[in-house]
């Protein structure tokens, strides 16, 4: 049992990761009072381009004669996504923030334009390779388990539980854990953090307080595109190994956007139920309930988000609420 | 596509426009589509294709012919009727994010009255030799579709009347609960098609299949129809005016009287209602059985046609068969060589210069140094 539990703890937390990248990214967005549907597109479009720079990069230092180099192919695909993520929420943010477009559509176009632009890029970068695109194994290893302390042959049994539960993941797992602690300093404890939580709340104060809000809105839909994006990458470097798999995101992006609301707003508690959250989503691999189908686990994520969602707005908790102004857009000449 | 920060902020201003002349406002409209298509050429190009050879084929695809004009109605058919359920919610200022869902609701509801009895409505139909049986069999399915669709619509707006709860994210993910049903019901040993081990509902029995007129099922008389009454219940009748009231704002519509809550739910029960009717003529018109691509993405485009009409039902009649166009024409496409994502990226494209072209509609930029006497 305790080995089934291991297992399970260890396949929760590597599928919650990239749910938990995509929710800081919206976490960080709606902070500035922007719903970003767009989730799906960008952490498609960080998937294919990251897939692809470090693919090119590989093709580069081959024509070159030299050894491709794990850890650059690493940092170029992050930068790649990163700057994919971040493209996509730009154009989101011009429209939203400059031409005040609604919200939830352009949110939904920009899924709808992400999720397409990636599909055709992955197939065309397919063809280009011959079939299909994969990396090499200098950057499948970068992207591989980790051995933190080297503890995994340890003699003793415990340290290698321990090992296991926590020193053995990918990179990027704990990437996420320190983006999720960093942005849960910066919006308690840092002056621009809470300048930026007082946009989203209440754009109008902030603005006559003399906080930028435009320049505030467009850093947080960016950055906050940028982490979706890097999102995306886990999705077809670490799921998919480096290989490109046709809609390889499937629904991550939505479900990342239930996450933000299961953990009310919150990156520490996103930390949490983004582990809850990947467990749910493999928890048919493990647990077995007679009579339970397959497709109700699946459910449970979306069961278990409307259930918080109605829970906050009964109770009135505002400290648990979406920020105050999301979904309307600000204009000053408009009060 | 691609922003450069164009309005600095010493330089232009914006300025609300007191109004605008139709015709302005459909020439700004013509020049963003303009954009968008030569944008989407940019982009073809740069990826290594030739756009007019592509452009081409995707006219071609969509209307160069009757059998693809068919495909095109089919497709425009559930989208422009999700549409409209969608600017019922919209106009009101209720976000239903959530017509996917319902439209599945609909399928299924329709697809379970087909599954557990057209086979003992055909039976009956062989035996009298009448039309009855089918009509019966049609109206049934019809009705359980609608009911479904606009219960699933209801749950959210009881939340929201009552204790204020977030729409836009509740119907969103009523969505995916919706969609695992749908899977949940392939596996189902009732529903299953035989002889497969591979998860799919079985066909129904043609007795709970729409006819065509013209070829093309009867969905899309319906969907001419419900135009006209749309127009008509929003804008001529006592429900739509309160409908308009409680979107301008909640505390006037109180103010003058009217029931809010009772508005939310009459309103998402037709907004629903109309989604489920979406996916019973998708069902039990176009494919004869339910699919996890029964709603396939059409309860998001869906809003985006309501959006860019500015729900007004008559618009979203243009809006919706030229994103029909669109889909087919780019599905067409697979055949010779281009992925069938292009048509995704083509909609998106058009889609983001159609929602920030909206803006020079609604205000105008001042230079500096220049008089605002145009205004």
């Amino acid at each position: 049992m305790s080995f089934d539990f291991i297992s399970l703890f260890v396949a929760a937390v590597l599928a919650g990761t990239p749910l938990l990248l995509g929710t800081l990214g919206e976490i960080l967005t709606e902070k500035s009072g922007h719903l970003n549907l767009g989730v799906e597109g960008m952490m498609f479009m960080g998937a294919v381009t990251s897939l692809a720079a470090s693919y090119a990069y590989e093709q580069m230092m081959k024509s070159a004669g030299f050894a491709a180099s794990g850890f650059v192919s690493l940092l170029v695909a992050l930068v790649a996504a990163f700057a994919a993520g971040a493209l996509c929420a730009l154009i989101y943010s011009f429209l939203t923030v400059t031409l005040r477009a609604d919200q939830n559509v352009t949110g939904l176009t920009l899924t709808i334009f992400g999720t397409g632009l990636a599909n055709f890029c992955g197939e065309l970068l397919g063809k280009s390779a011959g079939g299909f695109v994969t990396v090499s194994k200098v950057t499948k290893a970068a992207f591989s388990q980790l051995d933190l302390f080297g503890l995994k042959n340890s003699a003793s049994p415990f340290l290698q539980t321990v090992s296991k539960l926590f020193l053995q993941y990918n990179w990027m797992v704990y990437f996420a854990i320190v983006i999720a602690i960093v942005m849960a300093w910066f919006f308690k404890r840092s002056r621009v953090g809470l300048n930026l939580r007082a946009v989203g709340e209440n754009p109008a104060t902030a603005d006559a307080a003399g906080i930028n809000v435009t320049r505030y809105k467009y850093l947080a839909t960016v950055i906050g595109g940028g982490i979706c994006g890097i999102g995306g990458m886990y999705m077809s470097m670490v799921n998919q190994s480096g290989v490109w798999v046709h809609n390889c995101v499937a629904g991550y992006g939505w479900l990342a956007v239930a996450l933000v609301i299961f953990s009310t707003w919150s990156p520490l508690r996103g930390l949490v139920c983004g582990l809850i959250f990947g467990a749910f989503t493999i928890m048919r691999l493990y647990v077995n309930i007679p009579g339970l189908a397959m497709q109700i686990y699946d459910m449970l994520p979306y069961a278990a988000t409307i259930l918080v969602l109605i829970i906050t707005s009964i109770r009135q908790s505002r400290e648990h609420a979406q920020p105050k102004s999301c979904g309307t857009n600000y204009f000053r000449e408009e009060r | 596509m691609k922003k450069r920060a164009e309005h600095q902020e010493p330089f232009v201003r914006m300025t609300k426009r007191a109004s605008i002349t139709p015709g302005k406002a459909w020439v700004i409209r013509g020049i963003a589509l303009l954009g968008a298509i030569v944008t989407g050429a940019l982009l073809l190009l740069i990826l290594g294709h030739n756009p007019f050879g592509i452009y081409g084929e995707m006219v071609r695809g969509a209307f160069g012919g009757t059998m693809y004009i068919k495909e095109t109605v089919r497709t425009a058919v559930p989208l422009l009727i999700s549409a409209i359920g969608i600017a019922f919610a919209f106009k009101m200022k209720f976000w239903n994010i959530g017509a996917e869902g319902q439209i599945l609701i609909g399928g299924i509801a329709a697809s379970a009255v087909a599954i557990h009895y057209d086979a003992q409505f055909a039976a009956w139909a062989a035996e009298s030799g009448s039309f009855l049986p089918r009509i019966l069999m049609l109206v049934l399915m019809f009705l359980a579709a609608i009911v479904a669709g606009g219960l699933y619509g209801v749950v959210p707006a009881v939340f929201k009347s009552k204790w204020g709860t977030n729409e836009t994210l509740f119907t969103l993910m009523l969505n995916y609960i919706a969609l695992q049903y749908v899977k949940y019901l392939a596996y189902q040993p009732a529903w299953k098609m035989a002889g497969t081990s591979f998860p799919k509902v079985r066909m129904f029995d043609p007795i709970a299949v729409l006819p065509k007129v013209m070829g093309i099922h009867i969905g899309w008389i319906i969907a001419l129809v419900l135009v006209v009454v749309a127009h008509f219940y929003l804008t001529r009748t006592k429900h739509g005016y309160e409908i308009a009231v409680v979107g301008e704002s909640t505390n006037t519509a109180r103010y003058a009287g009217i029931n809010v809550s009772k508005v939310y739910l009459r309103t998402m029960f037709i907004s629903g209602a109309l989604c489920g009717l979406a996916g019973y003529l998708v069902v039990s018109g176009a494919d004869g059985t339910l699919t996890e691509g029964t709603a396939g993405g059409v309860g998001f485009t869906a809003i985006t046609v309501a959006w860019l009409s500015k729900m007004n039902p008559i618009t979203m009649l243009i809006v919706a068969v030229f994103i029909a166009a669109l889909d087919r024409g780019a599905g067409f496409q697979s055949s010779t060589g281009v992925p069938e994502s292009c048509a995704e990226v083509l909609v998106g494209i058009i889609l983001f210069f159609m929602l920030g072209c909206e803006f020079f509609i609604n205000y105008k930029l001042v230079f500096r140094g220049r008089k605002e006497a145009a205004a």
